[in-house]
């Protein structure tokens, strides 16, 4: 019981944060802590084998793949703020609140009766014993569930798939795009600028200086400008000031 | 080890998940919620096994865990084909049925 109300509290802070943080990332990674809980929470229950299988299955491979779609889907999937039905963020809420409410005031009036516990079931082991319940009892049900995966890795694989239903552009294709559109709205057909190359920065967030001071869009990563991950050019010289001064305390000192 | 505060745990996680289904915009996000109601569901579940002392609920929470398994890949192979044609991941912006 320990356990329980060491985890509760952090699992429901945790579930908690999944409303409210803005990126999907950090969202996966509270629902990986929920969910790992929960395991702990089965094994304290007399279920070792749902407690693995919960790591394996969940926090292993579900959250990976969720992990796996953030990334692909990329930076710009954070939540937009836009309602769209007016007062509806208020309003789930407001019910929100009041379904929580009626399921915990409805089971604090039922009386659940007395915890039988698995001690007689799990007598030959909790694997064996699901292993019988799942091979005898819900056999058919667990046939069933075997035409369900192959469906779904199907339909995933087909959801997935894409027909390529022109040519893949040749280089001379690409070239010749590029001139056109240099002769359309003179985009620049050739290489992109590189990253600024400083004294004491050279990184591919550090970006380009044109000939009038400013930055050069065009030199740093469009993934990294929508990140905010850009470092601003004036931002690589605040620190001179303080780097000359040093050297002529050392210079002093010799 | 009474049962009450493992059914109430499971309550409150499943009403946030829900709430989380009706507030957040981004489809992963929204999925992620479903499967935090699924969990929530699955503790009650074990609990409820070891209140009835069989093992029938665990081979339930188990049936649930491979169903919740299929439908993350099927769902998040959807989200990505909207992805890739609307460039968006926000429940939102799938509206084209509205027209």
């Amino acid at each position: 019981m320990i356990a329980f109300w060491l985890l509760a509290p952090l699992m429901v802070l945790a579930a908690l944060g999944i409303l409210f943080v803005r990126k999907a990332v950090h969202a996966a990674l509270l629902l990986a802590f929920v969910m790992i809980g929960l395991a702990i929470l089965y094994l304290v229950q007399d279920a070792p084998f749902l407690f693995s299988v919960q790591i394996i299955v969940y926090t292993g491979a579900i959250l990976m793949l969720f992990l796996f779609v953030v990334m692909l889907v990329g930076v710009d999937a954070s939540d937009s703020l836009v309602e769209t039905i007016r007062g509806q963020r208020v309003l789930a809420l407001i019910l929100g609140v009041l379904f929580g409410a009626t399921v915990v005031i409805a089971l604090s009036q039922v009386t659940i009766g007395t915890v039988t516990g698995l001690d007689a079931a799990n007598k030959n082991g909790n694997v064996e014993g699901v292993a019988q319940l799942l091979f005898t009892k819900y056999v058919f049900a667990f046939e069933v569930t075997s035409a369900l995966l192959i469906t779904a890795a199907v339909g995933a694989m087909v959801l997935a798939h894409r027909e390529r239903l022109i040519p893949k552009p040749s280089q001379t294709d690409l070239a010749r795009r590029r001139m056109a559109d240099y002769a359309a709205y003179g985009k620049h057909p050739g290489n992109l600028p590189g990253p600024g190359t400083y004294a004491r920065h050279n990184a591919v967030d550090t970006p380009a200086l044109l000939p009038d001071g400013s930055a050069s869009d065009a030199s740093v990563s469009r993934v990294l400008a929508a990140r905010g991950n850009v470092r601003q050019a004036p931002e690589l010289a605040t620190d001179v000031e303080a780097l000359l001064h040093d050297e002529e305390v050392t210079a002093d000192e010799r | 080890m009474s049962a009450d505060p493992f059914l109430i745990l499971s309550a409150i996680l499943f009403t946030i998940g829900c709430v989380g289904v009706l507030t957040r915009r981004n489809a992963i996000v929204v999925f992620m919620c479903v499967e935090l109601m699924l969990n929530a569901s699955n503790l009650a579940l074990v609990t409820f096994a070891r209140v009835h002392g069989n093992l029938d609920g665990q081979v339930a929470a188990f049936f649930v865990m491979v169903v919740a398994a299929a439908e993350v890949v099927v769902g998040l192979a959807i989200i990505i084909t909207i992805f890739r044609t609307r460039r968006s991941a926000s429940v939102d912006d799938a509206s084209l049925l509205k027209y």
